[in-house]
C-alpha cells in the first residue's frame, strides 16, 4: 500500500505541477501570440530558445540551476539581497525549475492554435471595433481552447514526470522537494520493490489516463510539433 | 582469386593473434562514490602492473545493488558497506568465499568555505547555518554514519530541518561545494590531498563517534571466469593498493 510518506510526494507533486501549469499558461500564452503573429527576425531566435528544453538533458538544465541559484550565483546573490534566501533546495525554486523545464510543452500547442487563426477573423473582429484585448478574449480565446486545453495538460504532465532537475536541485527534502519521481528512484535504490511498484503503478495508471482523455474525448492528439 | 585468398589468410591470421598472443582483458567494475579517487588511482597502476585494464561505473551501493539483482554487467563490487555484498552474496551473484573488506571509511564535517568549520566541530552546536547536507541514510552508509554521529551529539533535532540530502555522497559533495548547502558530511576521501583537507575546511570526526563504515567487495558471478576481475580482486590486496587506500584517509580492514 501507499505509506502516508508516498502519499506526501504525490500531494507535493500535485501542488507543484498546478502551479507550474499555471504559471505556465500565464507566461506561455504572450509568448506564444507573439511567436505566431510576429514578422520580427528574432522569433527564430526566440522559438529556438522557447525548445531549448525539449532537446536538452535536464543535467543541463539542474547544473546551471544550481549555480544560479547558489549564494555565487547571479540569482542566489539577487535573491539573497531580496532577503528571500537561496532558491535551491526550496518549493519556489522547484516550481521555477519546473516552468523552464516544461515550457515548450505549453508555448507549442498554443503556438499552433494561435496560427491557425485566419488574420482576416483577427481583421473582421477589428473593423467591428472590438479593442485587441476584447478580440482575444471574445475571438481568439474560444476559437483555441482546445490548444488551451493541450498545453495544460502537456505541461501538467510533463512536470509530474520531471526527474533529472529535481533530483540535482531539490535535496531530496520531505514535504518540500521530494517529488514522487523521486520518491521511486529511492524506493528501487532502498530495494523497497513493493512500494516503489505502488507508486509506479499510480503514476503509470495517472498518465495513461490523461491521454486516453486527450485522444479519445477530445480527439486532439497532443504534438509537439515542428514549427514553422 | 589468389588475392582473395592470401588475404583471407591475412585476416584469420590477425585474428588468431589476436586471440592467442595478447592476453589482456578487461572487467567491469561498480565502485561506491565515496572511493572514486582512490579506485581511479588503483585501475591506473593496476593497468601497468598486470596489463588487464579495469572499466570503472560509479554511483550508489544500493543502485548498483538493484541493478546487480536485475542483470546488470558489473563482474566486481566495491560497494561503501558490508550489508549489499551479503544481500548479493544470499541472493546468488556472489562467488562465495570472495567477500572481503577493502578499506574503512572515515566521515568529515566539510565546508567549502575557508576557516568555516573549526577544529573541534563546534560549528554544528553553535552555527546558524540553513542547510546541512548529508547522503540520504537510507541509501548511503556515509549519510547513516552521519546521522548516527548526530544522534549520539544530541544534534539531531536540531538538524534534521536543515538536511538536504544527496543521493550519494558525491552529489552531497556537490551541494556543498557549490555553495548551496554551508556544510555537510562527505567521505574524508573526497576532499583529502597529501594527507590533510585540500579546500575550504573540515573536521574529521573520530571514527569512535559513530558506527564503523566497513567497505566490502566482492567478484560478482558475472566475473567469475574473467581472468581480469579476479587479478583485480587480488591486487586490492597488494601493497601498492594499500598504500593508495590510506594516502586517501582509509583505515585498513585488519
Amino acid at each position: 500500500m501507499l505509506s502516508p510518506a508516498d502519499l506526501d510526494t504525490l500531494w507535493l507533486t500535485f501542488k507543484v505541477a498546478s502551479l507550474s501549469t499555471f504559471l505556465l499558461l500565464l507566461i506561455g500564452t504572450p509568448i506564444a501570440w507573439w511567436l505566431a503573429r510576429t514578422q520580427s527576425p528574432a522569433k527564430g531566435f526566440i522559438n529556438a530558445l522557447v525548445s531549448l528544453p525539449l532537446v536538452l538533458p535536464p543535467t543541463v538544465l539542474g547544473f546551471y540551476l544550481l549555480i544560479l541559484m547558489g549564494p555565487n550565483g547571479a540569482l542566489g546573490k539577487l535573491t539573497n539581497a531580496l532577503d528571500l534566501g537561496a532558491l535551491s533546495f526550496t518549493f519556489t525554486g522547484l516550481v521555477i525549475a519546473s516552468v523552464l523545464y516544461s515550457i515548450p510543452f505549453v508555448v507549442q500547442p498554443l503556438q499552433s492554435a494561435f496560427n491557425s487563426i485566419a488574420q482576416q477573423t483577427l481583421e473582421a473582429a477589428a473593423t467591428l471595433r472590438a479593442s485587441p484585448l476584447n478580440t482575444f478574449l471574445s475571438v481568439v480565446l474560444p476559437l483555441s481552447k482546445s490548444g488551451f486545453l493541450t498545453a495544460g495538460i502537456l505541461g501538467f504532465t510533463h512536470t509530474v514526470g520531471e526527474f533529472g532537475v529535481v533530483l540535482m536541485i531539490g535535496g531530496n527534502i520531505p514535504d518540500k522537494t521530494r517529488v514522487v519521481s523521486v520518491q521511486i528512484y529511492n524506493h528501487v535504490e532502498a530495494l523497497e520493490y513493493t512500494q516503489a511498484h505502488w507508486l509506479a503503478g499510480c503514476l503509470l495508471a495517472f498518465s495513461f489516463s490523461v491521454l486516453l482523455v486527450l485522444y479519445t474525448v477530445l480527439k486532439t492528439p497532443p504534438q509537439v510539433q515542428q514549427l514553422k | 582469386m589468389t588475392l582473395k585468398i592470401s588475404r583471407l589468410a591475412l585476416i584469420a591470421f590477425g585474428l588468431i593473434l589476436n586471440s592467442s598472443m595478447v592476453r589482456a582483458d578487461s572487467t567491469l567494475v561498480a565502485v561506491a562514490s565515496n572511493f572514486t579517487k582512490p579506485m581511479t588511482e588503483i585501475a591506473e597502476s593496476f593497468e601497468q602492473a598486470t596489463g588487464h585494464s579495469a572499466k570503472l561505473s560509479f554511483g550508489s551501493t544500493g543502485k548498483f545493488v538493484s541493478q546487480i539483482q536485475n542483470g546488470g554487467p558489473f563482474e566486481v563490487l566495491l560497494a561503501a558497506d558490508e550489508t549489499g555484498p551479503a544481500l548479493l552474496e544470499k541472493e546468488g551473484f556472489v562467488v562465495s568465499g570472495t567477500r572481503n573488506t577493502y578499506a574503512i571509511g572515515k566521515l568529515v564535517l566539510w565546508s567549502a568555505t575557508p576557516g568555516y568549520v573549526d577544529a573541534e566541530g563546534k560549528i554544528l552546536k553553535t552555527g546558524s547555518f540553513k542547510h546541512i547536507s548529508l547522503a540520504d541514510p537510507k541509501l548511503a552508509p556515509y549519510g547513516a554514519a552521519a546521522v548516527d554521529y548526530l544522534t549520539k551529539q544530541g544534534l539531531l533535532e536540531k538538524t534534521q530541518p536543515l538536511m538536504v540530502l544527496g543521493e550519494n555522497i558525491s552529489q552531497t559533495q556537490q551541494f556543498i561545494s557549490t555553495g548551496n548547502a554551508e556544510l555537510g558530511f562527505i567521505a574524508l576521501s573526497q576532499v583529502i590531498e597529501n594527507g590533510k583537507i585540500a579546500s575550504g575546511s573540515g573536521y574529521i570526526i573520530p571514527t569512535h563517534e559513530y558506527a564503523t563504515i566497513r567497505q566490502g567487495t566482492a567478484l560478482l558471478k558475472n566475473g567469475a571466469e574473467n581472468p581480469a576481475a579476479i587479478a583485480l580482486l587480488a591486487y586490492l590486496k597488494s601493497a601498492p593498493a594499500l598504500a593508495i587506500i590510506e594516502k586517501y584517509g582509509y583505515d585498513l580492514a585488519k
